[in-house]
């Protein structure tokens, strides 16, 4: 049942004419408008004002619904906020095992309610610490995890039955998320009760992040692996977490972020489909990241019809029947590249304007940067900051009070249509193509991204977009203060003197064999987990397990677009 | 002198193993607006092999990007190699996540100029037209 129509949208259409001739026009010949043309940070063009007469095409059953309600537009929770507040997740993790679990315990003491753990290079593609490779970057990202002796240490003291933790983390996902379980099960905390999310989103790997290992379609059976692993044997944790935020930050645009991701997701249920699993059982458990940029309404209208596409995709597509299915959960985290290394502090608030826009979009977990991340990985108290950005929001603004606030909005209602509308018709391009994988392999979403990051820079060298403090209110004698935390050297000989250790005191022998057993299995193509597993218990490294699956999968050459 | 006639030949390199090409992309694409001719290494290269592809490719400048933070180790290395192939007449420039108390001791290393981020492209341009030592 559309909300505007009849008399009223006649009526309105003549009250405009006669205000955009009389008005308007009168207006901009005494004050010009400060631009010929506005366009939201992503491009889309904007008019000076929005009315009923932009969403008369809107049925409110159809297309916003109630909160908690399909097409969920309005949220995926009944009441929201005002049940219980977003999960403030700051992501962290640098230096040894031992720093992590101390920053981990810190955070949890501030009020921080679930844990995010970054992993250094090595880690991220599958190389141990005394990798010829890895020795320079050994835990100056996010800490290095060679073999479970390392993950002990990190969760030492912290029972995995009362936190959750997220690990970014793709190509490696079944190596970590097995030595997560194991850690699980010397404290005493079976796998079905262990809660958290794992990455695993293997596609955008290779159209942002770059963080790939394995050739797509390995890497999309992996994925596949690990969701059935979780679905059936690990049942609260979310076992992949399909990330705009890396496409959007390689300088995709909000509706390509909304696209892609949304493309992936397709990928990636279609390969669980294709082993016979029905949808319902595992599309509960898929969870998604995005990121939160400063166009404040673009952002709010983006999350909003990403909830509206998943769900119509889940059920129309897909035949999805368990309102669940159709849920999209997100994380949110404030975007990395919108923070300028001139004058740091103003990126509180920008931080503050993003993260805003990320609980006005519903997210279910939010990750506020720290002022200081143009320059290093955030100190202490640079952290902190960013977490109190979130408590205040949720404390003091009253904006969680109300569920979806916005909804109504002409222009925010009407800017959810467009951006659905936009990412449509990218997803239907890339179905032409035959889906997400082969468009990578045509270096489609990537050569998209790359214009779009080309064209942005440019209009901010002819100041187009005008960046407070980088290409105007430029401090000439600006002097950088803020601390930096710097990650001591010293990490390195503990890093591989641990390494060496582990690997001289465990039952080689035994490695070998489950190694061995590992490969045969990657050979037969059965879901590799449970082998992994194993030999993750027996301290097989990271690398060597990486490694047999590198022999039998083989490994990705990029495509080099620019 | 026909040298003249040729063009600045650039490449643009990803040392280490992180993969934030955003940069790197952008800057390949004005450099060869700007009539420059620019390879890109693509990522997760060694400063071995980085040198390998600027003597392969007898360039005039080499732009190393990096955001991991290990830039205090590899950037360095790449000057170093370079030198000893007797290519120390080639341009190092750098681009990335680096800390402002950094630079001069890359300088010091050897690297022309850092540009952090904001940095507008023109400048980055201008800087390589000034500084380039073009080849016979």
């Amino acid at each position: 049942m559309v909300m505007f129509k009849g008399e009223f949208i006649d009526e309105l259409k003549k009250k405009i004419e006669k205000w955009e001739r009389e008005c308007v026009q009168e207006e901009i010949k005494r004050h010009p408008e400060r631009q010929e043309e506005f366009r939201t940070l992503s491009g889309i063009p904007v008019k000076r004002v929005y009315t009923p007469l932009d969403v008369q095409h809107l049925d409110y059953f159809r297309d916003l619904g109630l909160p908690g309600e399909y097409p969920f537009t309005r949220g995926i929770h009944t009441t929201m906020y005002r049940g219980r507040f977003w999960t403030m997740r700051q992501f962290a993790g640098y230096g040894t095992a031992e720093q992590t679990n101390q920053r981990f315990k810190y955070l949890l003491k501030e009020g921080e309610t679930g844990l995010s753990m970054a992993f250094d290079f090595p880690t991220i593609i599958g190389l141990d610490s005394d990798h010829p490779m890895a020795v320079n970057e050994i835990g100056i990202c996010g800490v290095a995890v060679d073999t479970l002796a390392d993950m002990e240490i990190i969760f030492d003291g912290i029972p995995l039955d009362k936190v959750t933790t997220s690990m970014t983390i793709n190509a490696p996902t079944p190596v970590l998320l097995s030595m997560y379980i194991a850690v699980g099960e010397k404290q005493g905390v079976p796998m079905h009760k262990l809660g958290g999310t794992v990455q695993n989103d293997a596609l955008k790997e290779f159209i942002a992040q770059k963080s790939y290992v394995f050739p797509p379609e390995p890497a999309v059976k992996l994925v596949a692996d690990v969701i059935e692993f979780c679905v059936k044997n690990v049942p609260k944790w979310n076992p992949i977490s399909i990330s705009g935020y890396h496409i959007r930050e390689a300088g995709a645009t909000a509706v390509q972020e909304l696209a892609f991701t949304i493309a992936d997701g397709i990928a990636y249920v279609e390969a669980m489909l294709e082993r016979g699993i029905d949808v319902d059982e595992f599309a509960p458990r898929l969870s998604f990241f995005f990121a939160s940029h400063n166009d404040f309404f673009e952002e709010i209208a983006k999350f909003r019809a990403a909830r509206r596409m998943w769900a119509r995709i889940m059920k129309e597509r897909f035949g999805a029947k368990k309102p669940r299915s159709m849920w999209l959960r997100f994380h949110t985290q404030t975007s990395g590249v919108a923070l300028t290394a001139q004058q740091p502090e103003n990126n509180i608030i920008r931080v503050t304007i993003q993260a805003l826009a990320a609980v006005l979009g519903g997210t279910q977990s939010l990750h506020t940067n720290s002022m200081d991340e143009a320059w290093a990985l955030p100190s202490e108290k640079a952290v902190r900051i960013a977490l109190r950005t979130q408590q205040i929001i949720a404390h003091e603004s009253g904006v969680a009070n109300v569920v979806d606030p916005l909804a109504g909005s002409y222009y925010v209602e009407w800017l959810t249509d467009k951006m659905e509308e936009e990412a449509m018709k990218y997803i239907d391009r890339i179905d032409s193509m035959g889906g997400m994988i082969e468009a990578v392999k045509k270096g489609f979403p990537q050569r998209e991204i790359a214009e779009s990051a080309y064209r942005f820079q440019k209009e901010v060298e002819e100041k187009k977009r005008i960046i407070v403090g980088v290409n105007e209110y430029v401090d000439e004698k600006e002097k950088l203060e803020i601390p930096l935390l710097r990650v001591d050297p010293e990490v390195v000989r503990v890093q591989l003197a641990r390494l060496k250790k582990v690997k001289e005191t465990r039952d080689n022998e035994r490695v070998k064999r489950l190694l061995s057993e590992l490969r045969k299995a990657a050979e037969r193509n059965e879901n590799v987990m449970p082998y992994v597993l194993n030999a993750v218990k027996a301290y097989a490294t990271l690398g060597e397990i990486m490694g047999v699956l590198k022999e039998v999968y083989g490994e990705y050459q990029e495509l080099i677009i620019f | 002198m026909s040298s003249t006639e040729r063009k600045i030949k650039v490449l643009i390199a990803k040392p280490g193993l992180n993969g934030h090409d955003r940069g790197a992309k952008v800057v390949a694409r004005a450099l060869r607006d700007a009539g420059m001719e620019v390879i890109y290494t693509g990522l997760r290269q060694t400063p071995e092999q980085i040198v390998e592809t600027a003597i392969q490719e007898d360039v005039d400048v080499v732009g190393l990007s990096i955001l991991s933070g290990a830039h205090m180790t590899l950037l360095p290395r790449v000057v170093q190699l370079l030198r000893e192939k007797g290519m120390d007449d080639v341009l190092v420039i750098a681009g990335g996540i680096i800390p402002t108390d950094d630079i001069p001791k890359l300088k010091e290393a050897g690297i022309a100029e850092v540009f952090g981020p904001g940095t507008p492209l023109k400048t980055i341009i201008e800087f390589i037209k000034k500084n380039v030592r073009r080849k016979g």
